[in-house]
């Protein structure tokens, strides 16, 4: 659907974008995710042919952006980070402006009302756009991505600026547009991409160093499967029976946060499953487990541990956005199972 | 670019903007046929010759906000990522532009119709006069639509636009005054408002309407060059 390689942008010496490369396969939701000022706007708008780039390529649809700019436009429908809008005009107005601006096929009216019922704002189409909330100018936003059903629908951090319920709603629609397009979806706000998205690209300094499934992040950041647990009973017993599980690397104590209690970080051995020996080895010795808790990292903490390994020169996933291929074989079997 | 000179054209009429326009452009048309016409002149060339002066001071209203508030507002985002070119972009804005432009001299023709009633008037000399107002009127427009892109306040675009066009309007006089032959005749190549004297002693005069056609062409091209430098830089 979409191919990127090689992309580049600079702005004078800083160079905004450095040599991303990625494909995004039909049918998929992919998030675009980094900090404030990583590169993610820069790239979508290259990708939309909005900015040129310095160096590289963007085909979508096999259509080079720079040299077939129409066919490709045609192809793609975006959101960017403000909605482009003109608040002298009513929605209706604007909406079928941008209808003949995207010189699209489909009946007029029932085209546009049925983009209007599917982003719900059916009940402010008559009114200007000017007198709108932030919310329903959003959505207005939304809708004329969504004029002449585009394949490829690029968001740019659709729900900044809203309010929960609002955010909720976008992200709803997000995944109900998923259904029938390929996706892009950027943001800093990491529930909102992990809660849509089926793959996530991280992006930090104007390089990829991540792309991934949420899940599949998290496993292999937190490849050692540590355990907190907490167990009922004297700290020196209990990380003496800790230790003497079999596939324990290591156990430190975190002290103790409940009156008669010791907390401890288990470390495995590379490829051991302790849980389970853990918990039979503290019952043979009749210690009572209140707590075992897997360390799996949260979107939250990979984000940040990414970013901090990016910024001291370590990019962890810089060779591996390959095994991605494999994982989006299954996801788009998945999807046509399900269609 | 229908579908952006319908919208630019719209929007002029969706604030006052527009109608203030043209009402600055119907009161001095009406006020100077009334004196011509009370002079017992059938000339309406006249009253497009004395409009230039208006012209000048008015036209950069028309052009300031033409990119300018686009860049401001964002919105040349939705416009530079759909399915059309740069050059559609910019001729459908000047299109617009010149049609708000055009529209505020039909009244000439009214006064045309009320002068031919009363007298037989050589309606050759209008047209000529019309089409060399127009052609005066689409170098402006091309102009000012330049330097309002390069600008993201309508505000400057305005003033900067009124600053080259008075630059535009007087730079022969100046040079006359300076009394260097050189500089008298590149400010004859440049100060192109002298041009419209021409369509007064000639029936179309061929130079001067290739001449103002190039000035609005290139400013035109220069505004498309403008856009996109931006997404490239």
């Amino acid at each position: 659907m979409i191919e990127v390689s090689s992309l580049s942008k600079k702005y004078g010496n800083h160079l905004a974008v450095d040599d991303v490369s990625f494909t995004i396969n039909k049918g998929e939701i992919v998030g675009f995710l980094g900090p404030n000022g990583a590169g993610k706007s820069t790239i979508m708008n290259i990708m939309t042919g909005y900015l040129s780039m310095s160096a590289g390529s963007v085909s979508i649809d096999g259509f080079d952006i720079v040299e077939q700019p129409e066919f490709a436009k045609k192809r793609v429908g975006y959101l960017p980070e403000l909605p482009p809008l003109y608040t002298d005009m009513t929605v209706r107005e604007y909406l079928y402006f941008m209808y003949d601006l995207k010189k699209v096929k489909f009946p007029k009216k029932p085209h546009i009302e049925e983009i209007a019922r599917l982003v719900k704002i059916e009940n402010v189409i008559d009114r200007l756009i000017k007198n709108l909330s932030k919310g329903y100018r959003q959505r207005v936003g939304i809708a004329q991505a969504l004029i002449g059903n585009p394949d490829l629908l690029i968001l740019d951090e659709p729900t900044v600026g809203l309010d929960p319920k609002q955010i909720i709603e976008i992200r709803n629609l997000i995944a109900r547009l998923g259904k029938n397009h390929t996706v892009i979806v950027s943001s800093h706000i990491l529930s909102e991409i992990q809660e849509v998205c089926k793959r996530i690209i991280i992006v930090n300094k104007g390089k990829i160093i991540a792309d991934d499934t949420p899940d599949n992040l998290s496993r292999r950041l937190s490849s050692d499967h540590s355990l907190n647990v907490r167990v009922a009973g004297n700290e020196e017993d209990v990380q003496k029976i800790l230790s003497s599980v079999a596939g324990v690397k290591r156990v430190s104590s975190l002290g103790s946060k409940e009156d008669g209690t010791c907390d401890f970080s288990v470390e495995p051995k590379v490829g051991c499953d302790i849980r389970r020996g853990v918990s039979e080895r503290l019952a043979e010795r009749k210690k009572v487990l209140l707590n075992l808790q897997s360390n799996e990292m949260t979107l939250e903490q990979i984000f940040l541990r990414l970013t901090d390994d990016a910024d001291n020169g370590k990019f962890l996933f810089e060779k591996e956005t390959e095994n991605y291929e494999d994982h989006n074989e299954e996801a788009l079997k998945e999807k046509e199972e399900n269609e | 670019m229908s579908a952006i000179f319908k919208r630019e054209f719209k929007s002029y009429f969706c604030s006052p903007l527009g109608y203030v326009f043209l009402t600055i452009f119907f009161f001095f048309e009406g006020m100077f046929f009334t004196t011509i016409f009370s002079a017992g002149s059938p000339d309406i060339s006249y009253v497009i010759a004395a409009m230039t002066t208006v012209i000048i001071f008015v036209t950069p209203v028309l052009t300031m906000r033409l990119l300018s508030e686009d860049r401001k507002q964002k919105v040349d985002q939705a416009l530079l990522t759909a399915p059309v070119t740069v050059t559609g972009i910019i001729m459908g804005k000047f299109f617009a532009a010149f049609s708000v432009f055009a529209l505020a001299f039909s009244p000439t023709l009214i006064f045309q119709i009320i002068v031919a009633s009363k007298v037989s008037v050589n309606w050759l000399v209008y047209i000529n006069i019309v089409v060399g107002i127009m052609l005066i009127g689409a170098a402006l427009i091309a102009m000012g639509m330049f330097i309002s892109s390069l600008t993201e306040s309508p505000v400057i675009s305005c003033i900067l636009t009124l600053v080259a066009f008075l630059v535009i309007m007087m730079i022969s006089s100046i040079a006359e005054m300076t009394g260097i032959k050189s500089l008298t005749e590149i400010a004859g190549y440049i100060g192109f408002m002298d041009r419209f004297q021409n369509f007064y002693e000639s029936v179309f005069p061929v130079s001067d309407v290739i001449y103002l056609l190039s000035i609005a062409g290139v400013f035109c091209f220069l505004s498309v060059r403008a856009v996109e430098k931006r997404r490239w830089s």
